[in-house]
């Protein structure tokens, strides 16, 4: 990843993945909030990014588009027409205009002030730049930036429609309801004509009916225009419905990763949401197919494991816009994650090992992970939740 | 057992014991403040020594005053206005039926006939009346022409509002005919006209467009892309001095050093810029601040160049496009050119016509720049920078063309006014300067052209007319001045707008683009920005 070569590298063949994240890893002071993550979003798919609240989805979201510079790590895109950009180079504001990467925010942050469909033109500002003569043209009202002007609002009525907003296309964003202002951000998203849309939590907030508008959005977005879609969601329904891929976060450690069928089974996963101590996860288990159950229990970290509120405290300032108090709070305390105790448990159960040394056990997982971390996680899969159970005995 | 509640909750207090009661309140209030600005005074005695004079009878006045005031108002005052609904209670305006009893034919009628009959007496008022009441004939003639004009106003309402930005221009462009006209009528000859035109247009118009401009210019920076510069003035006294300097010492024309200026300002703009790229809000305002204060000392201190605070004298005039001069001396003189008598006012009037005419390409500007990609962003970045930068806008250079625009109008209004002073020197670029701006733009409405030009009329208006309230030395004794009173005034003016209206004079915002129909957005979405 040290490689001297510039930024925009030529790709020689097809690379199907249009999102390569390469052991990514984001220190705020000590406080370890993405620990060593590697994943690929494929083209032409929908990869949902799931975990636990304060597991670092957003950061991760935020090194993407450049709001954050991650510590360590290489966040390649490849373009479609062949170009690749180590997004972790790019200035913040080249990621959407070279990279074509656009985003959402978990909360909203349209332009209030301004009509629905300034919204739409602002977000075409590059392409509509270029075509004003950077104003100087534009200034003097040459054709070219009238007519480009047109097709811009031509655009911006497209992705209305598409969000069944065009009736409300003269009034102020923020007089719109929540739900609408949602769907907004995506249009707005979509209007700089992105190939990788992240969509932050886009469901949050929305009830069943406008959920189901989303989730035809999203599939109607990924069938026609050929964006892929990388969304961090909560809402398992949304998650479960649409998305080909799913990576499962907590405490900054991807900790599963697969097709959506896959990732509900794994108990490393329903550790992470349910906990281990839990005496009875083989009955929760069996109901892991309703996703409600999931929901219901995703309360956030543990606060006798995790960190307490103030720990955000010790996040240095990595990024004079972006608080990272506005998004989550990200840290990694030792043994406090469900997961590698998980790990932990069933390597215990294998080894004839005696209830003090288990305890100790769980904290390299999660805590000391080196590098080469992510290969080693890989033999944990096959565990039972009846490992994990025998492992709660310990306590 | 039953809970009852306490009995004195179920009282409302009545109005009386209420009015008592924010009597008192008021009373004290003002005991508080007044205690040391009218209880003490410092003067001299005979052998220069400072003394203290103490004034507690003035202080028992001002405060029993202000208690009876409230006391008044809260007792009749405001049932009254409640029963008649003469207030508007959600908009606190006068609603459409109370300026209909206002404004009558009857009234009208009145009005006309007073000024008609007081202007027909002008020169004999003293005479008749001695010179305390002539005075109050005369502020008592001013109101009823204000009275008359409303009148007009209210009449045309719909006309007026329908066609405000076409009427302001034409009544613009005409003032000044309109001042020579009306005074060479009064004054009996076109000579008297254009003599007494010199302080309409000079005090009135130009001050006035001046700032109007200033404003525009501000409002680019503060209400577009919301950030808040204290230090405006900067721009002024560089465009002043690039004039100043480059006038006298090269002398180049104004027509080539105008845009000069406005290039030099913009490059200033565009240096302050860059450091205060990462400040937000507070900060930012400190910075800019501390950058208006920097120019003004370095023209103070740096006195090889800018001889210091003596200024610079003889900045050469500015000339009608090279065919014309307004020196008596030259020999293509207007007037020698027209053959017409010598007088000092064609040159004001060219100048009024000069800043309308830099006023309306401010104007012309800032509502095309808004309808293009970067005033878009501007506004954008006033909303959220953030999501300007994930659509990926360059906040960068998107604030700096916005430092650098509102600069260059700083530059082109400094050079103007270096042109008509004939002298620039530091002490006209002080901090309250870049202060009155502000509050100019923060008054019309952050954004609004038309409330800006409206706010710059009110308050610099509003001062100059101070100057003309000289019968209120026959109220105050002879040595009250007016004028020392209108930062006052602009403090009271500012008060009661910002209760009034919150948002300025035009708190809402026209949008740049449509699909269907233009509907202005209500100033409650729209934000102030962050720096």
């Amino acid at each position: 990843m040290s490689d001297a070569s510039s930024i925009q590298k030529a790709n020689p063949g097809v690379n199907d993945a249009i999102l390569q994240v390469d052991h990514l890893s984001m220190k705020f002071g000590g406080l370890v909030a993405i620990g060593d993550l590697s994943f690929q979003a494929r083209r032409g798919e929908i990869t949902a990014l799931i975990g636990p609240n304060g597991a670092g989805k957003t950061t991760v979201f935020n090194c993407i588009t450049g709001f954050y510079k991650p510590s360590e790590g290489m966040i390649t895109l490849n373009r479609r027409d062949g170009s690749s950009y180590l997004l972790e180079r790019l200035p913040n504001h080249e990621i959407p205009a070279r990279a074509k990467v656009a985003r959402t925010f978990q909360n909203i942050r349209l332009f209030s002030g301004m009509t629905l469909l300034e919204n739409l033109l602002v977000a075409q500002h590059n392409k509509l730049m270029k075509a004003s003569g950077y104003t100087i043209l534009g200034l003097f009202g040459f054709s070219g930036y009238r007519t480009a002007s047109a097709e811009s609002i031509d655009l911006a009525r497209h992705w209305l429609e598409k969000a069944d907003l065009v009736n409300r296309a003269d009034d102020p964003a923020g007089d719109l309801p929540y739900g609408a202002q949602r769907r907004l951000e995506i249009a707005r998203a979509m209007c700089t004509g992105p190939e990788l849309l992240c969509l932050d939590e886009p469901a949050a907030g929305l009830n069943p009916k406008e959920s189901m508008a989303l989730n035809a959005l999203l599939m109607d977005i990924k069938d026609n225009t050929g964006t892929s879609i990388l969304l961090i969601e909560h809402d398992m329904a949304v998650v479960m419905q649409i998305s080909d891929h799913v990576v499962v976060l907590e405490y900054g450690r991807k900790i599963s990763d697969g097709s959506p069928h896959a990732v509900r089974t794994d108990p490393r996963v329903i550790a992470a949401y349910l906990g281990v101590e839990d005496e009875d996860v083989e009955t929760v288990l069996i109901e892991v197919g309703d996703e409600d159950v999931i929901e219901q229990l995703d309360t956030g970290p543990d606060s006798t494991h995790g960190p307490d509120s103030s720990s955000s405290y010790f996040a240095g300032p990595v990024s004079d816009t972006v608080g990272h108090s506005e998004g989550e709070r990200v840290t990694v305390s030792k043994g406090a994650s469900k997961a590698g105790q998980v790990d932990a448990r069933s390597g215990a159960a294998a080894r004839p090992a005696s209830p003090a040394e288990a305890e100790p056990a769980a904290k390299p997982s999660a805590a000391k992970s080196s590098a080469a971390k992510p290969a080693a996680k890989a033999p944990a899969k096959p565990k039972t939740p009846g490992d994990s159970n025998r492992g709660g005995g310990n306590e | 057992m039953a809970v009852t509640a306490s009995p004195e909750r179920d009282i409302v207090a009545t109005p009386m014991q209420r009015a008592t009661r924010e009597a008192l309140y008021a009373g004290a209030i003002a005991l508080g403040l007044f205690v040391l600005f009218i209880g003490l005074r410092t003067d001299q005695n005979i052998s220069n020594e400072l003394i203290l004079v103490q004034r507690w009878g003035l202080l028992a006045i001002v405060v029993v005053l202000t208690m009876a005031g409230r006391f008044l108002y809260v007792a009749y005052g405001q049932p009254f206005l409640a029963n008649q609904k003469i207030v508007d209670v959600a908009t606190g305006l006068l609603p459409e039926s109370m300026a209909t009893r206002f404004f009558r034919l009857p009234y009208f009628i009145a009005a006309i006939v007073i000024v008609a009959v007081l202007a027909f007496l002008a020169g004999s008022l003293d005479g008749l009346l001695g010179p305390g009441l002539a005075g109050y004939a005369r502020f008592l003639r001013a109101l009823a022409i204000i009275y008359a004009l409303a009148s007009v106003m209210f009449y045309f309402r719909t006309f007026i509002h329908a066609h405000f930005s076409a009427l302001g221009i034409t009544a613009l462009a005409l003032y000044p005919v309109i001042v020579v006209l009306v005074l060479a009528v009064y004054g009996g000859s076109m000579a008297a006209g254009f003599q007494g035109s010199l302080k309409w247009v000079d005090n009135f118009g130009i001050q006035i467009l001046i700032y109007v401009m200033l404003a525009w210019g501000l409002n680019i920076v503060v209400g577009l892309a919301g950030l808040l510069d204290l230090g405006y003035v900067a721009f002024y006294a560089v465009g002043a001095y690039a004039y100043a300097l480059l006038g006298t010492q090269y002398g180049l024309s104004f027509w080539i050093l105008l845009p000069a200026a406005g290039a030099m300002a913009a490059f200033w703009g565009v240096l302050l810029g860059f450091p205060v790229l990462r400040l937000r809000g507070d900060y930012l305002a400190i910075v800019t601040l501390a950058f208006g204060e920097i120019i003004r000392l370095v023209l103070i201190n740096w006195r090889e160049v800018t001889n210091g605070s003596a200024g610079i004298s003889g900045i050469p005039k500015v000339t009608f496009f090279g065919l014309m001069t307004f020196n008596v001396s030259d020999p293509n003189y207007i007037a020698k050119v027209f053959d017409i008598a010598t007088s000092s006012a064609y040159y004001k009037i060219f100048l009024y016509y000069l800043i309308l005419g830099l006023c309306l390409l401010t104007a012309f500007v800032t509502i095309r720049l808004r309808r293009m990609p970067v005033g878009r962003a501007w506004e954008a970045l006033r909303e959220d920078e953030i999501a300007c930068r994930s659509l990926g806008i360059n906040t960068t250079t998107t604030k700096l063309t916005a430092f650098a625009t509102g600069a260059m109008f700083g530059g082109f209004a400094g050079s103007f006014f270096a042109a008509r002073q004939g002298f620039v020197s530091p002490e006209s670029f002080i901090f309250l300067e870049s202060a009155i701006i502000l509050a100019i733009v923060v008054l019309g409405g952050m954004g609004s052209l038309v409330g800006i030009a409206v706010a710059a009329m009110v308050m610099i208006g509003g001062t100059e007319v101070l100057r003309e309230l000289d019968f209120l030395k026959q109220v105050f004794g002879p040595d009250f001045t007016p004028e020392l009173y209108r930062m006052l005034l602009f403090g009271m003016a500012m008060v009661i707008v910002m209760l009034w209206k919150p948002r300025g004079f035009v708190g809402s915002r026209e949008p740049t683009a449509f699909l269907k129909e233009s509907r202005a957005v209500s100033g409650s979405f729209t934000k102030e920005g962050h720096g």
